[in-house]
C-alpha cells in the first residue's frame, strides 16, 4: 500500500506544480491543451517502422519544462513508472516480427525491434506531454479546458469527482489494508478473500458517500446545474502559442526532419 | 413572524430496515436560541438533524421552519434558510478549489458573479480562511476543512445554522478557533456534540435524546447538573463541572 500511498503523494505534487507563475503557467488553459492534443496527434499517426521522424517532437516538451521550470527529474520517474504497461505491449513484437529493415554490415535490426522502439519513444512522448501539461495547468483547470472545448460537461463532472475523491478512497483503502496487514501477521492472512471482502466494502463506503456528497450538494441548492465561475481570456500570446507549435508539429508531421538533417549534414561532409 | 424558529412536532422516523430511530420527538426552538442535541451513539441525533433541511423524510409528524411546513415545495427556501454543516468536511467539500466550493451555494441561488466574489471573499475572511481560497480541498488541514466547510454554509446567509458534531477530530486550538465562530454568529444555532464542554459553553439550552426520543429539555446547567438524568442516557458532566483531578476546584459552580 505504500506505493500506492506515494503515487498518491505524487500526484498532489504535480498539481502543486500549477501553482508556478511561468508564461507557460500563465497561458489559458484552453490553449494548453490544444497544443498537447495536435501534439498527441501528430506523435501517434505515425506508421508503426517510423522511428527517426520521432525525434524531433522531444522538442515541446523539453521546451515546456525549461520555460515552465518543472523539475526534470520528477516528470522522468513519473514516465518510468509507465515503462512496464509499454514494456507488456511491445515486448513481442521483436519475437513475431523477425523480418530485417536494416542492416549495418553483418548486424540486422529486425522490424519487430523498430516497432517496438516507435512504441516506446511515441509513449513517453504522450505521456510525458500529458504530465506536463497537468504540471504547468492543473488538473481541474485541464477540465474546464476541455468542457470550453466542447467536451460534454458530464464528463468533466465526473473527471473533476474522480480526482478529487481519488485521495480521500486511497486513503481509506490504505488505511483498509494496512489493518489487514497487521492482523495477518506477515503470513498471508486469507488471501484473496479478505482482499474480495475489502474491495466490497470500499464499495459500498463510495456508495454511501455518494449519497451524502449529494445530500450536502441539495442542501446548498444544487439543481442539477454546474456554474462554473471562472474568467479566462484567450488573448493574443494564446493564440501564437497555438499556432506557432501547431504548425511545428504538422511540420514535423509532413516532412522528416531527422532525414532532412541527415542529408544536409552527409551532403556537407560527402 | 420570524424565520428563525424551528418546530418540531411528533417526528417519527422509521428507516427501511424496520430501525425506529425518531419515536416522538417535539420541540421548539426560537430565534437566536443556542441549543445543544446530547445524547449516547445510536440516540437518533444525526437522524434528527438531517430531518431539519428535508436531506429525510419523516415517517410521521411534522416540521416547521419560521412557520413555513417542509414540503417538497417549500424544500428550496428552507434548504437556503437552515445551514446545514456535515460531520465530515471531505462530504461538503467537493469542488475543485475553496472558492468553487463557498461559491456552489451562491451561484445556486443566482447571485451575480461580482455578489458572488464579494461573498465569498467575506466569509472566507470570517472564518479566518482568505488565504485558503485558491487551494483544492485535499491539500487542507482538518481544521483548515472544518472552517471552510463552515464558509460554504455561511456563504448563504443562513438564518439558522446546524451542525453535526462541529468539534469532531480538531485539534484544542482549531476547537477553540470554531467556538469562538460559532458564539458570534447572531441567529438560531443547533448543535449535535459528545464534546460537552463545548456546549455547556456555547448553549444556553440542551436538548437530551435517549432511545429516540427526547429525554430532557431545559438550561444547559441544570441538565449536566442532574447526575441521575445524564447516567440514564449515557453520558456524564462536562469536565469542566468534574472538578480537577489535582486540587478538586471547579470551574462552573452547581
Amino acid at each position: 500500500m505504500a506505493s500506492i500511498h506515494s503515487a498518491v503523494l505524487d500526484l498532489k505534487s504535480l498539481d502543486l506544480l500549477a501553482n508556478g507563475n511561468s508564461t507557460i503557467h500563465r497561458l489559458d488553459a484552453r490553449a494548453k491543451v490544444l497544443v498537447t492534443l495536435v501534439f498527441i496527434l501528430c506523435v501517434v499517426s505515425y506508421s508503426r517502422y517510423e522511428l527517426t521522424p520521432l525525434f524531433p517532437f522531444f522538442i515541446f516538451p523539453v521546451v515546456m519544462i525549461s520555460l515552465a521550470g518543472l523539475p526534470t527529474l520528477f516528470i522522468l520517474k513519473k514516465i518510468t513508472l509507465l515503462c512496464p504497461f509499454v514494456l507488456a505491449v511491445g515486448i513481442f513484437n521483436p519475437v513475431f516480427d523477425r523480418e530485417i529493415l536494416i542492416q549495418f554490415g553483418h548486424f540486422g535490426i529486425s522490424g519487430g525491434w523498430i516497432s517496438f522502439a516507435s512504441i516506446l519513444t511515441r509513449s513517453v512522448l504522450t505521456v510525458g506531454t500529458a504530465f506536463i501539461l497537468v504540471g504547468v495547468t492543473g488538473f481541474t483547470a485541464v477540465c474546464q479546458a476541455l468542457e470550453s472545448l466542447g467536451m460534454p460537461k458530464v464528463f468533466a463532472v465526473q473527471l473533476l469527482f474522480l480526482y478529487r475523491y481519488i485521495f480521500v478512497l486511497t486513503e481509506e483503502s490504505g488505511r483498509a489494508s494496512r489493518a489487514r496487514e497487521l492482523r495477518s501477521c506477515g503470513k498471508k492472512g486469507q488471501g484473496i478473500h479478505s482482499f474480495g471482502s475489502m474491495v466490497g466494502h470500499l464499495l459500498l463506503r463510495t456508495w454511501q458517500r455518494a449519497e451524502r456528497i449529494h445530500t450536502a450538494m441539495l442542501a446548498r441548492g444544487f439543481t442539477g446545474e454546474f456554474h462554473a465561475n471562472r474568467l479566462s481570456r484567450f488573448g493574443v500570446s494564446e493564440v501564437r502559442f497555438v499556432l506557432a507549435w501547431s504548425s511545428f508539429f504538422i511540420f514535423l508531421r509532413l516532412q522528416n526532419v531527422s532525414q532532412l538533417l541527415g542529408s544536409l549534414v552527409t551532403g556537407l561532409f560527402p | 413572524m420570524s424565520h428563525h424558529i424551528v418546530e418540531v412536532k411528533n417526528l417519527r422516523h422509521v428507516y427501511p430496515d424496520g430501525t425506529a430511530a425518531l419515536k416522538d420527538v417535539s420541540f421548539v426552538i426560537t430565534h437566536g436560541e443556542s441549543v445543544g442535541i446530547i445524547g449516547a451513539n445510536g440516540a437518533g441525533k444525526s437522524t434528527l438533524l438531517q430531518h431539519l433541511n428535508g436531506s429525510l423524510e419523516p415517517t410521521s409528524g411534522a416540521i416547521h421552519i419560521g412557520h413555513t411546513p417542509l414540503s417538497k415545495g417549500t424544500l428550496p427556501d428552507i434548504r437556503r434558510t437552515v445551514g446545514m454543516v456535515f460531520q465530515d468536511p471531505d462530504d461538503q467539500l467537493f469542488m475543485p478549489t475553496v472558492f468553487d466550493d463557498v461559491a456552489f451555494g451562491p451561484l445556486n441561488l443566482g447571485y451575480t458573479p461580482a455578489d458572488v466574489e464579494q461573498r465569498v471573499t467575506e466569509v472566507l475572511e470570517l472564518v479566518g480562511a482568505g488565504h485558503l481560497r485558491d487551494k483544492p480541498p485535499y491539500h487542507l488541514s482538518g481544521g483548515e476543512k472544518k472552517r471552510v466547510a463552515i464558509a460554504t454554509v455561511l456563504s448563504m446567509s443562513p438564518d439558522i445554522l446546524v451542525m453535526d458534531e462541529p468539534t469532531n477530530g480538531l485539534d484544542p486550538f482549531a476547537r477553540r478557533q470554531l467556538m469562538k465562530l460559532m458564539r458570534d454568529f447572531k441567529h438560531t444555532r443547533i448543535f449535535t456534540s459528545h464534546d460537552l464542554d463545548m456546549v455547556l459553553e456555547l448553549c444556553e439550552r440542551v436538548i437530551v435524546m435517549h432511545e429516540g426520543e427526547v429525554w430532557a429539555d431545559g438550561p444547559a446547567l441544570e441538565i449536566f447538573g442532574n447526575d441521575t438524568l445524564l447516567a440514564e442516557c449515557r453520558l456524564e458532566k462536562p469536565f469542566s463541572m468534574q472538578g480537577c483531578p489535582i486540587c478538586g476546584r471547579k470551574t462552573h459552580a452547581v
